[in-house]
């Protein structure tokens, strides 16, 4: 099956709390935000991508 | 008498109550839109809720919608059109209808068990391409087994109706959980790699070859189409009619997975972090969401602007999702506003 094109990836940090919540990026060149739930086909696509070696998740800005 | 109903089958089969294993049988739900054009190379969920369509043919273009041609009893279907004509351009390309039904609505099936349940699949089908077909049910958990079953389309640009038994599983443990039990496909074209081989009517493991090995071929022509509708995936050996739901029955059952939501909320500063935000409230998805889609409006006074995701920080609490974003204007700090707009939450599998 085909591979979803993930790019710019960054997790988000909760201002009140500074922990990541949840990770923006770019699937398919759509803009989505995705919580991080193993659970959520999103997130765990992103992963999978990340364990491969084919993406990386930069840091809040 | 005619017709009597025996008991026996009564009981064994499941006539009365809730049938249906597919959601959006009858294409009602479509909460993403009626049509999408200019689909190639690519995969998603466009328009009849549940139904994922993915169109990787080559440089074949595709249009997808919620059509209203549909047979006697139905109002809409499944409608895939070919715009620009290709052909598979490698031996993986794939066109294909899938819906994923979630685990803990199949453990009535006892698969995995000595009194597993065989299953029937009946749709509507329509096109302008006559001859053999595919459909596909897999089963991704605890063991990556699939049946393959091929039905046959006679006549061309006429409504027909298919029933396709499944055999039980007796090996294939299905988890009682929200994730994924069953995948059902319907095949639409492929390249080679997935139609070299036999089509099975047996659960057998996964192998590519026999998943659409009799190929349709949607795609080399634009006069290619393909209808579907009045898909019903029940227990017992026995297509049953069309169990025909509200839309509002059929919403709420999609909304597990897909809602948009108009909402209308107040927003408020927070001086002590330099801060705004606002909560969206949503009702119980399968999963925690994904934030597919966003719009935002303000009204009163508000400081930070707040014009895409990237713009804010999103958080997942059980049924809401909270927005945060740095706030630069000290003109009204601690004031509340009102915030307006749309959310697209996906929770699907």
């Amino acid at each position: 099956m085909k591979e979803i094109v993930i790019t710019n990836a960054r997790y988000m940090v909760d201002p009140y709390t500074n922990e990541s919540v949840s990770i923006i990026a770019d699937f398919d060149g759509k803009t989505i935000g995705v919580p991080l739930s193993t659970k959520n086909t999103d997130y765990a696509e992103i992963m999978r991508q990340v364990e491969a070696g084919e993406l990386t998740i930069e840091p809040a800005d | 008498m005619a017709n009597p109903i025996d008991l026996a089958t009564l009981l064994r089969e499941q006539v009365g109550g809730r049938r249906n294993l597919i959601i959006n049988g009858a294409m009602q739900v479509a909460q993403r839109g009626t049509s999408e054009t200019g689909i190639t190379g690519a995969s998603g969920y466009y328009t009849c809720d549940r139904y994922q369509f993915s169109g990787f043919i080559g440089s074949t273009v595709f249009t997808v919608s919620q059509s209203t041609d549909a047979p006697d009893g139905f109002s809409n279907s499944f409608k895939v059109d070919v715009t620009t004509a290709g052909s598979p351009s490698t031996a993986d390309d794939y066109c294909q209808i899938i819906q994923r039904i979630e685990g803990q609505n199949l453990q009535q099936l006892g698969f995995g068990s000595s009194s597993a349940q065989p299953l029937t699949l009946s749709f509507w089908v329509k096109s302008n391409k006559t001859g053999a077909a595919s459909v596909e049910l897999q089963q991704k958990d605890n063991s990556d087994k699939q049946v393959t079953p091929s039905y046959t389309i006679n006549a061309a640009n006429t409504w027909e109706h298919k029933v396709i038994n499944i055999p039980a599983d007796t090996s294939g443990l299905i988890n009682n959980d929200n994730g994924t039990g069953l995948w059902v496909l319907f095949w639409l074209n492929s390249g080679t790699n997935l139609n070299s081989g036999t089509n099975r009517t047996t659960w057998t493991a996964e192998n590519n070859a026999d998943r659409n090995a009799s190929n349709l071929g949607i795609g080399g022509s634009t006069d290619d189409e393909f209808y579907i509708t009045g898909v019903q995936l029940e227990v017992g050996e026995t297509a049953t009619p069309f169990e025909h739901r509200s839309y509002g029955e059929e919403l709420a059952l999609s909304q597990r997975y897909y809602q948009v939501i108009a909402y209308s909320t107040a927003g408020q500063q927070d001086a002590a972090y330099n801060t705004d935000h606002f909560s969206v409230p949503f009702n119980v998805m399968r999963v925690q969401p994904t934030l597919d889609a966003f719009t935002f409006n303000k009204a009163g006074h508000v400081g930070g602007s707040l014009t895409n995701l990237g713009g804010a920080t999103i958080s997942y609490f059980d049924n809401a999702v909270d927005f945060v974003w740095s706030s630069t204007d000290t003109a009204y700090r601690n004031f509340g506003y009102r915030v307006a707009g749309s959310m697209s939450l996906k929770a699907e599998l």
